[in-house]
């Protein structure tokens, strides 16, 4: 039997949970919502407010006490400086009072082996969208190679600065706002669409419709729904392609979303019809594990823990770039 | 009339050889006119937009034809076109018979014994030779790949023809950065599908920077969008 407690706060999402070899014990998680986005210190400053709060939740819904864990995890990276180091103090000096080894998780990987976890997916082609990051990626040789990415801004960090752009809230998340508002859309404005190969690119449609937004929405043309709706079927179907050109490169028949915006039910349903139409399967998973969570973490670190990894305290640093193909994936063959 | 033209294409595709299905599009083998034809049928995808999914299909379809006929303007080898059809996105294009792709010649010269490490760095210069004409010709090919190249067997004298193929995502652009990208792309797909073969890369680049006018601004934007994988934020 095998414990392991995971830190997670590389973005505004702060979140520790516990895992027992594959059951996800306790997950509790806090956001920091401030318009018109987030700052590094701030949300530094947010973290350490409320992450004793939330590791003593953790152990009281696990119902455990800090002998009964085995190994502590954070996240070593990607992501913002401030709230990286924030956390990763808080994990060294839990493992070291604690006396537990420590391990620095790929936030990425962590996304993916949750995702594999619960949707007991056996070996997707995985499309990772978030606010920081846009990446095909596939298993092979004991690396998650990056197929397909972004060639500037990530797919979320697209639809939070277009929210900004029409004002619309950032509570609970300014995606999970344009998700709603494209609901209500009816009109189809066309947009630049760019996949370049395997990669795409989303800054040049982000300041069109910057530019344009404010034109069509005063002159009446369309609704601010109207351009919700038409950015997402733009960009989700540009992530679509660029799976699917990976599947066809890999011969896989299976796909799994995973990242924030892999709670965009239209975007699951966009790759399910594509999936359907393939013969391949589509694997998701919900607001609880999508969004950063700590037992991405410590599923990740379990994993790793378990083929023999450890972080030695020297090592124990944090970095705000890291790539998903530079871990070595041992414990998959 | 409008719907007994409309059906003819689809018929006739219902008695060709169906080659290979990808992602975007049904590659079939048939006879047309007398020759040995390839038609590529760009099908709807259903999980787009309908208004997205017709834009996207057509403008593939015409920038494929358009690049392909500029290539050959220019002396680049590329299939002839034959026909269009902008109802059901065909494109009727020679068959480049007897012909391999680059990526099979490279991985069975790799799996064979070293001798072939000459002839693949001697491919290796072609290859970068033939992009630079391209390249300075404003073609961008959008997707290259060592399938979207084709060796095909001249039987004058025994020296392959290198012929590019497979220009859905193409469009003309002067910008180095679009061409600093497409080799990009290439050298993505290169290394990922031939691993260790950054030394033969190297060969490809330094023939284009020779053959090239306009070498140096895209090698410099090359190096730009290499490091933007490295540097981009990675928050959330």
């Amino acid at each position: 039997m095998t414990i392991v407690i995971g830190f997670e706060g590389s973005a505004n999402k702060i979140g520790i949970g516990i895992i027992r070899d594959g059951d996800v014990l306790s997950n509790p998680r806090r956001t920091y919502i401030t318009p018109p986005g987030f700052m590094p210190s701030d949300t530094a400053r947010h973290h350490r407010a409320v992450i004793l709060t939330v590791l003593k939740e953790a152990l009281e819904q696990a119902g455990l006490k800090p002998a009964d864990i085995d190994c502590v995890a954070y996240t070593k990276g990607p992501g913002m400086g401030a709230p990286l180091v924030t956390v990763a103090l808080v994990a060294r000096t839990v493992a070291q009072l604690w006396g537990k080894p420590l391990l620095g998780v790929n936030h990425c990987i962590g996304h993916i082996e949750m995702g594999r976890l619960i949707t007991k997916a056996n070996n997707p082609t995985v499309l990772y969208v978030s606010g920081g990051n846009t990446q095909v990626i596939a298993y092979s040789e004991r690396r998650y190679r990056i197929f397909g990415e972004t060639i500037d801004i990530a797919v979320g960090n697209c639809l939070d600065r277009f929210a900004r752009v029409i004002k619309i809230s950032n509570d609970p998340s300014p995606g999970y706002n344009i998700e709603q508002m494209a609901k209500k859309g009816t009109q189809y404005v066309e947009l630049p669409y760019t996949v370049k190969g395997m990669d795409v690119s989303f800054s040049g449609i982000l300041s069109y419709i910057e530019e344009v937004s404010h034109k069509m929405l005063s002159s009446g043309q369309c609704a601010a729904e109207d351009l919700c709706f038409s950015l997402q079927e733009t960009v989700f179907s540009m992530l679509v392609e660029i799976t699917e050109r990976a599947m066809a490169h890999c011969g896989s028949q299976e796909v799994l979303i995973v990242g924030g915006v892999g709670c965009n039910l239209r975007l699951q349903e966009m790759m399910g019809v594509m999936c359907k139409e393939r013969g391949a399967k589509l694997f998701a998973t919900d607001e609880r594990f999508c969004i950063d969570n700590g037992a991405m973490i410590a599923q990740a670190g379990w994993e790793m823990f378990r083929s023999g990894q450890v972080t030695e305290l020297e090592d124990s640093w944090i970095t705000q770039r890291y790539r998903t193909d530079e871990v070595e994936v041992t414990w998959r063959d | 009339m409008a719907q007994e033209d409309s059906m003819a294409v689809p018929e006739f595709l219902s008695k060709a050889e169906l080659l290979k299905q990808g992602a975007e599009a049904r590659v079939y083998r048939a006879h047309f006119l007398g020759k040995p034809t390839i038609v590529k049928e760009r099908f709807p995808k259903r999980y787009r937009h309908p208004a997205l999914d017709e834009k996207l299909t057509h403008r593939r379809t015409v920038q494929e034809v358009r690049s392909v006929l500029r290539c050959r303007k220019a002396g680049i080898p590329a299939p002839v076109v034959y026909f269009v059809d902008y109802t059901s996105h065909c494109i009727f294009m020679e068959e480049i018979i007897g012909s391999s792709t680059v990526r099979d010649h490279i991985m069975s010269a790799r799996q064979s014994d070293s001798c072939k490490e000459l002839e693949l760095e001697r491919l290796a210069e072609r290859m970068g030779h033939i992009l630079a004409k391209m390249h300075d010709e404003d073609v961008i090919h959008g997707d290259l790949t060592t399938s979207n190249m084709l060796l095909r067997c001249s039987l004058e004298n025994g020296e392959s023809d290198l012929v590019l193929i497979d220009f859905g995502l193409s469009y003309i652009s002067a910008l180095p950065e679009d061409k600093g990208v497409d080799l990009y792309v290439l050298e993505k797909a290169f290394l990922s599908t031939h691993p260790n073969t950054e030394a033969l890369f190297e060969k490809l680049l330094k023939s284009y920077t020779a053959a090239s006018k306009k070498s140096s601004a895209v090698i410099k934007k090359l190096d730009e969008v290499r490091l933007r994988g490295r540097k981009r934020s990675m928050v959330g």
